[in-house]
């Protein structure tokens, strides 16, 4: 009889790199499907043409890299990236618009810092602020809502399709189909009590805005699936959540003028659902340990809400992750947990007399 | 000093040894105002004034300053050069000195500047310091030239537009449109555009001796090679 001797790991999981990339993506659609409802058929288009923009570009770098093309595609990493991106853009953006972003996403933003598992920020984050500070009036040209007396939503399919793709000369009148988004209109408000605001402005519907509170319930029923897989733990999520929480009761003006919104209209507006939990929670850039993942997170929130209130763009998620991942290795390095029966570090020098 | 000397000075600064490239020197003035042609050459004018300036003097000097004193002393040398430059641009090309703003008096805190003054100037006499400040300077105007003219390509689509604030009324024509109509790509004027496109001439450059390099060792091989075939011409195969 021979003994094989074999070194550890010794029990596998199932959760390899492309399964889980797969779980996030699947755990997208409800969100996606709600964009969609709301925002036309633009949200798919851009959805599909960033995943071939991004398979393009990632097999591009590899190939110019000697490294396995297939092996790489085969992770799904590009495509879960392309398709966050996709969420977070504006749906009747046009086409080079989603090009530009994605293909700085995973070329710049991820293969040249070398690869899956190398980059310290994320792609998408990379690539959607690119874009905001590129091209601020695209980026802010959101569509209105269905549902909104006497602004006509996108309609079909072939309308969202010529302003992405305008192939056959038709532009849309963009301004015909565009609204300020309504943290956008919290921000610029100025004179009105929030009561009036709601009333003024058909963007305002029940504690959030048409449209977008159905989005974030989506995308957090989706992070809650993934939370229930254990793709990731509690902590990031739970931590930012928390702390965009917080920050809105401390600073909740009530209902003058210079209110800054209640904590629900925080939590069910713009990209607030979609960067809990499947932004910040990107294991590669975010914080490692457990404690380090709560202060990653409660750092994301403040950011989120001080940019929101007091900053120069109406939302702030991208902003607040890519400046939490600079400050992730310095987490690591304070969070990092001591392995059982040991003493705390001595950090520091000790003092001398 | 034979002219062989002269030639590794030129190619030093203009190549294998570029302030901007290889020392990565006096990167904040680099990537701050490299976001037009025209701002580019105006800084990289000044800083070829100041550099070769600034070595002639440090030279003329070099005996008479102790090591106590030397920083002193050179700092001081570059300021009286900047402020120099700083006036005549004030008297000559007031829009633009008002453009550069404070760029043109931190040329003195430019490291390249001070770097080539301790580790060449100090050392050397008069005639090839000059030459290696001219050329550390142009070493690092050209690749201001490069990034300025990138950077405005990429973010406005003109090439060489308001140059007539630096070279006078009839360069008001000189302006280049690359692309009609362009939608403008704020990113590679803004820093974040300067550093990545920075990152990449640097890699080009990178490529350009890694390839020169292969090529020369080709070459070595084939040559000996053949005085390997020459020194054995009948060994009976």
């Amino acid at each position: 009889m021979s003994l094989l001797n074999v070194s550890s790991p010794h029990s596998h999981g199932p959760g390899s790199t492309a399964r889980l990339m797969k779980l996030v993506i699947l755990a997208t659609v409800p969100g996606a499907i709600t964009l969609c409802l709301f925002f036309g058929w633009g949200t798919l288009i851009n959805l599909i043409w960033a995943g071939l923009v991004a398979i393009t570009c990632e097999a591009l770098v590899l190939k110019l890299r000697n490294r396995p093309v297939a092996f790489y595609l085969g992770d799904y990493s590009a495509l879960l990236s392309a398709v966050l991106l996709a969420l977070a853009i504006p749906p009747l953006a046009p086409w080079w618009i989603t090009l530009i972003g994605v293909s700085f996403a995973i070329i710049i933003g991820k293969q040249l810092y070398g690869g899956m598992g190398y980059n310290p920020f994320n792609p998408a984050m990379l690539g959607y602020v690119l874009l905001l500070i590129s091209f601020p009036a695209q980026m802010t040209a959101w569509a209105a809502p269905t549902g909104i007396d006497g602004v006509s939503g996108v309609q079909g399919f072939a309308q969202a399709f010529n302003s992405i793709f305008p192939i056959f000369g038709n532009v849309l009148e963009i301004d015909a189909y565009t609204l300020a988004t309504p943290l956008d209109v919290m921000r610029e408000n100025k004179g009105l009590t929030i009561d009036e605001l709601w009333a003024s402005n058909p963007i305002f519907w029940g504690v959030g805005g048409r449209g977008w509170i159905w989005v974030n319930l989506a995308f957090l029923a989706g992070g809650l699936f993934l939370l229930y897989r254990r793709v990731f733990t509690w902590h990031t999520p739970v931590a930012m959540l928390g702390s965009l929480t917080l920050m809105s009761i401390i600073f909740y003006g009530g209902d003058g003028s210079t209110g800054n919104g209640s904590t629900a209209f925080h939590l069910l507006s713009g990209a607030t659902m979609l960067g809990a939990f499947f932004i910040a929670t990107d294991p590669v850039t975010s914080a490692v340990s457990n404690r380090g993942r709560l202060i990653y997170g409660a750092g994301i929130g403040m950011i989120i809400y001080i940019i929101r209130c007091w900053g120069g763009y109406p939302d702030g998620v991208a902003f607040a992750v890519l400046l939490m991942n600079m400050a992730a290795p310095t987490i690591d390095y304070y969070t990092q947990p001591r392995t059982y029966g040991h003493k705390k570090p001595k950090k520091g020098l000790a003092k001398q007399d | 000093m034979s002219t062989s000397n002269y030639k590794e000075i030129t190619l030093n600064g203009l190549w294998h040894n570029n302030p901007a490239l290889v020392q990565l020197l006096g990167l904040c003035p680099l990537l701050g105002v490299s976001n037009s042609v025209v701002n580019a050459l105006g800084l990289g004018i000044a800083t070829i004034f100041v550099m070769t300036g600034s070595n002639i003097a440090v030279s003329l000097i070099r005996k008479k300053t102790n090591d106590a004193i030397r920083l002193p002393a050179f700092v001081m040398i570059i300021a009286s050069l900047t402020t120099c430059v700083e006036l005549l641009m004030q008297a000559y090309t007031y829009e633009l000195y008002q453009i550069l703003g404070i760029f043109i008096p931190l040329i003195v805190t430019n490291c390249a500047i001070l770097g080539r003054a301790e580790a060449y100037a100090a050392k050397n006499p008069v005639l090839p310091s000059a030459l290696d400040g001219f050329m550390m300077g142009c070493g690092f105007a050209l690749v201001l030239f490069l990034l300025g003219a990138l950077r405005e390509i990429i973010g406005k689509g003109t090439l060489f537009s308001g140059l007539d604030l630096l070279v006078g009324p009839m360069a008001a024509t000189w302006e280049i449109v690359v692309f009609a109509d362009y939608q403008k790509f704020l990113f590679a004027i803004l820093p974040p555009g300067a550093f990545v496109i920075m990152g990449f001439i640097i890699a080009l450059k990178n490529l350009i001796d890694a390839h020169l390099k292969t090529r020369a060792a080709k070459a070595d091989v084939n040559t000996a090679a053949q005085a390997a075939s020459d020194t054995l011409p009948n060994s009976g195969v």
